[in-house]
């Protein structure tokens, strides 16, 4: 019985839609959170709670171009519904449901379909009234929609190689994620680093892990709401699902199993980047991060993961050349 | 009730005879559909529809880049086909595509046929489909038509007839297999008490005659499946296929020829492909052998093939007896090369570039159809009856032109089955597409795919002209 090969086309795609319904459900919860923190009462006016959200994507240019004003409308409909917005959720579950479908012998029936139904709720004529109308529920179906992807695919595909690269997306995409919320939400609430430790909104942070799902998670952990606590957790915690730390854990583990190299080594660049990027995390404390400055840490660390990106795109994905057929 | 007032109106109804009485075999269906209120029916009848659209059993609808995708509309109530019509279907379309078969094989070797003077040599050498480069090709078997879709209709006289063989890439069998799923799972009750014949081997089969062309002794050989990509209106077909027999689905840019052998791009570099089941026509297959500007193809895969270090199903050149030409031959080919009359006739045709057919033709082309000899899906066609006096004039110019490009029918009065319209049934006309596996030996489905034209006294059956489908039964044998 031999392997059954996986195209690199294939590999391609179906690491693509493990990114991009995880991309889809991350800009939910950024919204959904923010929507919450309306709610809160900060005194803080509209435009400095919604222009955030924007720069967590990394798509301020584009948003102040086309839309001007970060108001509650122009955001929800710059993130949620514009086509010509690449990451907006529209354009990610129609991404995600493309490579879905080019891959439907690869994937199971129950993968396609919900990754069908997701993006035909998207675009379902109600979808834009429930955002102006009940949008907590509209995104919190985002979400549960890509929980119910991740469970169908874990539990009606095979755990094989396309199974492996479809997690190895969705890891580092939730790292990269993870990253951005932890680095805007850290300069919006904290603009000077000599602030650190002071007294804070309470409501402001919770806000912020509960757009992670962290809240509960890290009240369990370090109980009083701190910042650096806070981004301790997020980054480096080992157990908690979202934590950049434990992302990597698993993209480890992904990609180790893809290539069958044992996890202390490394046998290509995607191997050796994630490895490295890996120990660094793993020994790393929360206090030299900060001391050193956060947001240069969570530069660097978007830099190294671009870097990831792009290894294992020219490892497995890119076309070789006709001359590498002959050896094969 | 559904069936109230129901009426034949003097066409041939599949469920009903003339009188209004269902038709043997149809009895048992037409009691449970009307002891179900229109409501329930509805219902139904909508939760199909959805569940088609969350299948994603879409197509795109042409023109609209903004994605708009329909489902092949869907008709709840089936079409049967009783056992012993089945039987004698069956035999005819074996016969035929043995028949067939011998036909494309001589025609590449010896052309004993065209020597005997059975069919004239012009007619051949004038095929745009005939494929000089397969001259002499030994395609494993001797198979050159592995999966064929043969049209089939029903004139007003109750004959069924063969309107086209569609040898080269048949599609629509994915839509057979989920039709049936679909109706089993919205609506399990009408399947109570019929004993109707399962379509689910179809893919297994596929799969097992697709493995018996591999070159060599690989007893595990590797199979791929080979779509032009997305964009092509039967994607969601070759995706299906290739998930229901558990082999890769492939675009030309991931096959490599190398070595003598096509290999594919897999993460961990190159592996050796034995069946290519290809879902692209010859002319984009590979752009060194046919169209050079062909992007979908592979380059060089016809030297394999030739080689016989790689099987291609179906076998490139067998599109020569698509030709409407040639197939008003095939009740020839039967009795030249088997010696027996053809059980399933053709449907009459006059071939223009005989005299007398063609003054025949020029003088009643408003009570004819008139046809390309190499177009299909509806293009480059004239249905007398229904085209105005300016495009008769137009079409008797081409053929007079061209007239070896031009055939002519008689326009068939179709048969009709009943179909959901507004809450209410009403007869609409159908054709049927069977679906025959040609390896070892010959495999037909029972069942295969009923399209219907659900505009009221429409005649088009095709997906994009209101055409829609239904569920086939064939019904096992014994007590009806």
């Amino acid at each position: 019985m031999t392997r059954r090969p996986l195209l690199s086309r294939v590999a391609d795609s179906v690491y693509w839609m493990g990114r991009y319904i995880e991309r889809a459900e991350n800009v939910a919860r950024f919204v959904d959170v923010n929507l919450h923190l309306m709610l809160g009462g900060s005194g803080a006016s509209i435009a400095e709670q919604w222009s955030p959200i924007i720069d967590t994507t990394g798509d301020s240019e584009e948003f102040e171009r086309r839309y001007g004003e970060a108001t509650r409308e122009s955001v929800i409909e710059f993130l949620t519904f514009d086509p010509e917005n690449p990451n907006s959720i529209l354009s990610c579950l129609r991404a995600a449901r493309e490579n879905a479908r080019t891959v439907r012998d690869t994937i199971s029936s129950e993968m396609w379909e919900q990754s069908n139904k997701m993006y035909l709720a998207i675009t379902d004529a109600g979808a834009r009234d429930r955002a102006a109308h009940s949008a907590h529920d509209l995104f919190a179906s985002i979400k549960l929609g890509s929980h119910l992807f991740q469970g169908i695919t874990d539990s009606t595909m095979s755990h094989n190689e396309a199974w492996n690269f479809l997690r190895l997306g969705r890891m580092l995409e939730r790292a990269d994620k993870t990253s951005r919320m932890i680095d805007v939400k850290y300069f919006l609430l904290l603009p000077k680093v000599e602030d650190v430790g002071t007294s804070i909104d309470d409501v402001q942070w919770s806000a912020v892990l509960k757009s992670v799902s962290a809240f509960e998670m890290y009240r369990k952990r370090f109980g009083r709401i701190q910042p650096d606590r806070i981004a301790e957790f997020l980054l480096l915690d080992g157990e908690f699902a979202r934590s950049v730390r434990h992302c990597l854990v698993e993209s480890g583990v992904a990609l180790h199993t893809i290539t069958g190299t044992p996890l202390g080594g490394f046998t290509n660049p995607p191997e050796q980047h994630l490895g490295q990027l890996r120990a660094e995390l793993n020994y790393a404390s929360v206090g030299d991060i900060i001391a050193g400055g956060l947001h240069e840490f969570l530069d660097a660390l978007q830099t190294k993961l671009n870097l990831i990106d792009e290894s294992v795109h020219s490892t497995f994905f890119a076309m070789r050349p006709l001359s590498d057929a002959a050896s094969a | 009730m559904l069936f109230d007032g129901y009426r034949t109106d003097g066409f041939h109804d599949e469920m009903f005879t003339a009188e209004g009485t269902p038709r043997d075999g149809a009895r048992l269906l037409v009691d449970t559909i009307s002891s179900l209120s229109q409501q329930e029916l509805m219902l139904r009848q909508a939760s199909a529809e959805r569940l088609l659209l969350h299948m994603g059993i879409t197509f795109n609808v042409s023109g609209d880049s903004g994605g708009t995708e329909r489902i092949f509309p869907f008709d709840l109530i089936p079409r049967i086909v009783p056992a012993e019509e089945w039987t004698r279907l069956e035999k005819g379309l074996k016969q035929r595509i043995v028949a067939l078969n011998l036909f494309i094989d001589d025609v590449y070797h010896d052309q004993k046929i065209l020597k005997n003077g059975v069919i004239p040599r012009e007619v051949i050498d004038s095929a745009k489909s005939l494929r000089p480069q397969c001259i002499g090709l030994k395609p494993p078997h001797g198979v050159w038509c592995h999966v064929t879709g043969t049209d089939l209709v029903r004139g007003g006289d109750g004959q069924v007839y063969v309107l086209e063989d569609n040898l080269r890439v048949p599609s629509g069998v994915s839509y057979v297999l989920e039709n049936r799923n679909v109706m089993k799972s919205t609506f399990p009750k009408l399947f109570e008490g019929m004993a109707v014949r399962s379509v689910d081997e179809y893919p297994s089969r596929l799969l097992e005659m697709l493995e018996s062309l591999a070159p060599g002794n690989n007893h595990r050989p590797r199979v791929v499946v080979l779509t032009p990509g997305i964009y092509n209106s039967a994607y969601f077909e070759h995706s299906f296929l290739a998930q229901q027999m558990g082999v890769p689905l492939v675009e030309g840019r991931d096959l490599v020829v190398s070595g003598g052998n096509v290999s594919m791009r897999t993460t961990r570099g190159f592996e050796r492909v034995d069946v290519i089941y290809r879902r692209i026509d010859d002319d984009f297959m590979d752009p060194k052998a046919f169209r050079p500007d062909s992007l979908l193809g592979v380059p060089g895969l016809l030297e394999v093939y030739k080689s016989g270090r790689v099987a291609l199903a179906n076998a490139p050149g067998n599109g020569v007896a698509d030709d409407k030409v040639i197939y008003a031959y095939v009740p020839d080919m039967i009795k030249y090369y088997l010696e027996e009359d053809a059980i399933i006739p053709n449907v009459p045709t006059y071939l223009c570039w005989r005299e007398a057919d063609r003054q025949h033709v020029l003088g009643n082309l408003d009570k004819l159809v008139v046809k390309a000899a190499n177009e299909s899906g509806g293009y480059g066609m004239l249905v007398g009856p229904h085209a105005s006096a300016a495009e008769r004039e137009e079409f008797a110019g081409r053929i007079t032109a061209n007239p070896r490009n031009y055939i002519a029918q008689p326009t068939l009065s179709l048969s009709r089955v009943p179909t959901i319209v507004g809450g209410h049934a009403e007869g609409r006309h159908v054709d049927l597409r069977p679906y025959i596996l040609y390896g070892k030996e010959i495999f037909v489905l029972p069942g295969g795919l009923t399209r219907v034209a659900l505009r009221k006294g429409s005649l088009v059956v095709n997906s994009s002209q209101g055409g829609g489908s239904k569920d086939t039964w064939v019904l096992a044998g014994g007590k009806a």
